[in-house]
């Protein structure tokens, strides 16, 4: 393989600058000593940190995020589950269609997803609720579940299945015993995936969440549009090192690219 | 047997049936309800909505405006993402997978915060970006970032690169590289490897990168949002206005409607037109 070039290795310094300009920028300003916004250089406090305290709708905000995200996520998980083993084992009428249905929320913009929930949940009475949030993340986050889910559920060897059959193990105790143990670093990675956009998601949910149930996202999405202060600097900055920490296990735990690349393309051949 | 499959997808089919072909449908009826100011949504069937979008230019100048730059944002990305990307494969074990981090990372973090980063980037005239430009002499006056299209651009092709390296990366991997080393042995200099072996074998990855970034600019909401403030308006942040300030939801709703027609068309149309291209490829 031959190496890259000086022209290259420029390009691409200022390619990493280009991508973490803005994420690095974020974590200096949210350390300023001052009451407005500026780049510290020789003083560096944790004055906007601990101003967060007296901001406890961004300490709910998180939370209600965090558990919104575990909740729905592991619900599409196991939704997921059955229709996977659906997907990937039968040949039957409708399953191009049930797939694409399933997948089909990533192809929706997440604003037209956003309003249709909003009416539909302004009909039935549960708009504003946690319950409206849980249904409406375990629609959108269902087709990350279903793509890692799907890929474990296609790359399982039947034969050891068939071997548990032959040892007259019942269809129950198969599913139990072998199939499920057998996916369970798909359903895991899934499982993060889905937390991941749960947690970030805020085109749809700003739509769905009211004053009381605002998920972090939302809450900072609608304090930026007021206004633009050192506090909404190191509430991101507490995000992106929640990121960094999620991004660094998951890529021990599971590889990162082969999480975002997913390995359906490999899976599917025939 | 025959019912065993149908059993499994119940539960995903009856969450997807009440949670989401209901409301899409309840949506497309409600763009031909009536609104008034003080009478609220009246179910009735009427075109007028329509007829607004339709006949005021305003709307025309909207989506041009969207779909604009959904197109500068696609093509930026490719054209700086596939070459990063190039340069990512060509990389030795560990810098590969650290810079690899690097640029798909920002994935996992919140839209909202990387766009404040952009936000504190341009900060007015004499944001860190002009600063820059400046000192280094490749601007003589600050050009406005915030509240343009241009800052809009920035931010976003920033938001959706790592979709783009993602996609020309996977293609890549693809790519023998024993395939170039021949063509050298062949005699071919360098542009010429780029141009005949590896362009073309990236190429699938730049289109189907391109179809996603794309369809993503054009939906993208917090970032237009905060960059272009409450007066340049895209189509879904004038949807978010239409439904959350001014309250005429069923003249929110045709340009919702419009916006996923739109690109449901855009996409399944790129998508025919890059099986087609690369059928010889693929089979």
């Amino acid at each position: 393989m031959s190496k890259n070039g000086p022209v290259a290795l420029v390009y691409h310094a200022l390619f990493v600058i280009f991508m973490l300009a803005p994420i690095v920028v974020v974590c200096w300003v949210a350390f300023t000593p001052e009451g407005f916004l500026s780049f510290p250089t020789s003083h560096w406090s944790l004055r906007w940190f601990k101003t967060l305290a007296f901001y406890p709708e961004f300490v709910s905000a998180f939370w209600r995020s965090l558990w919104l995200g575990a909740l729905s996520s592991a619900l599409a998980v196991a939704v997921s589950v059955p229709a996977a083993l659906a997907i990937a084992r039968y040949r039957f009428r409708g399953r191009e269609a049930f797939t694409a249905l399933f997948m089909s929320p990533l192809m929706i913009p997440n604003i037209v997803l956003g309003i249709a929930f909003l009416r539909f949940f302004t009909e039935i009475g549960l708009s504003g609720t946690f319950t409206g949030l849980v249904l409406s993340h375990i629609v959108i986050v269902l087709p990350f579940a279903l793509r890692l889910t799907l890929a474990s559920a296609v790359g399982l060897d039947r034969a050891i299945e068939h071997a548990a059959v032959s040892l007259g193990a019942s269809e129950w105790t198969v599913l139990k015993r072998v199939t499920l143990p057998l996916i369970v670093p798909g359903l895991a990675s899934g499982w993060a995936l889905a937390f991941i956009n749960s947690f970030d998601e805020v085109t749809m949910t700003v739509f769905v969440a009211a004053p009381g149930t605002e998920t972090l996202p939302v809450r900072m999405f609608l304090y930026i549009q007021d206004n633009i202060d050192p506090l909404v600097t190191s509430v991101s900055a507490c995000v992106i090192a929640v990121a960094v920490v999620g991004l660094i296990a998951l890529d021990r735990a599971y590889g990162l690219e082969r999480l975002l690349v997913g390995r359906g393309s490999q899976g599917e051949r025939p | 047997m025959k019912a065993a499959p149908y059993l499994l997808s119940l539960p995903a089919l009856m969450l997807f049936a009440g949670v989401v072909v209901i409301p899409l449908a309840m949506t497309v009826i409600l763009t031909f309800h009536d609104w008034g100011q003080y009478k609220g949504i009246e179910p009735v069937f009427i075109l007028k909505n329509w007829r607004e979008v339709f006949g005021d230019p305003y709307y025309g100048e909207m989506f041009g405006r969207t779909f604009r730059i959904a197109l500068i944002v696609t093509l930026l990305a490719a054209l700086f993402g596939a070459p990063e990307a190039y340069i990512l494969n060509r990389m030795k074990s560990p810098w590969r997978g650290i810079f690899l981090l690097v640029i798909l990372g920002p994935l996992l973090i919140s839209v909202v915060a990387r766009t404040l980063g952009w936000a504190l980037l341009f900060g007015g005239n004499s944001g860190l970006v002009n600063k820059t430009l400046m000192s280094l002499g490749l601007i003589s006056s600050p050009i406005p970032f915030m509240f343009t299209e241009t800052g809009m651009v920035v931010a976003l092709v920033h938001v959706l690169m790592p979709y783009m390296v993602l996609s020309v990366w996977a293609a890549l991997q693809r790519l023998d590289p024993q395939i170039e080393n021949a063509a050298v042995a062949l005699g071919a200099g360098p542009l010429t490897v780029l141009r005949r072996i590896v362009l073309p074998q990236a190429m699938p990855g730049i289109l189907s990168g391109a179809v996603i970034v794309f369809a993503l600019a054009a939906s993208a909401f917090a970032t237009p949002a905060i960059i272009g403030g409450r007066r340049l308006k895209v189509a879904s942040t004038l949807v978010y206005d239409e439904f959350l300030n001014t309250l005429n939801w069923p003249l929110g709703a045709v340009v919702a409607v419009l916006l996923l027609a739109a690109l449901a068309l855009i996409v399944i149309g790129a998508n025919r037109l890059v099986e087609r291209r690369y059928a010889q490829v693929f089979g």
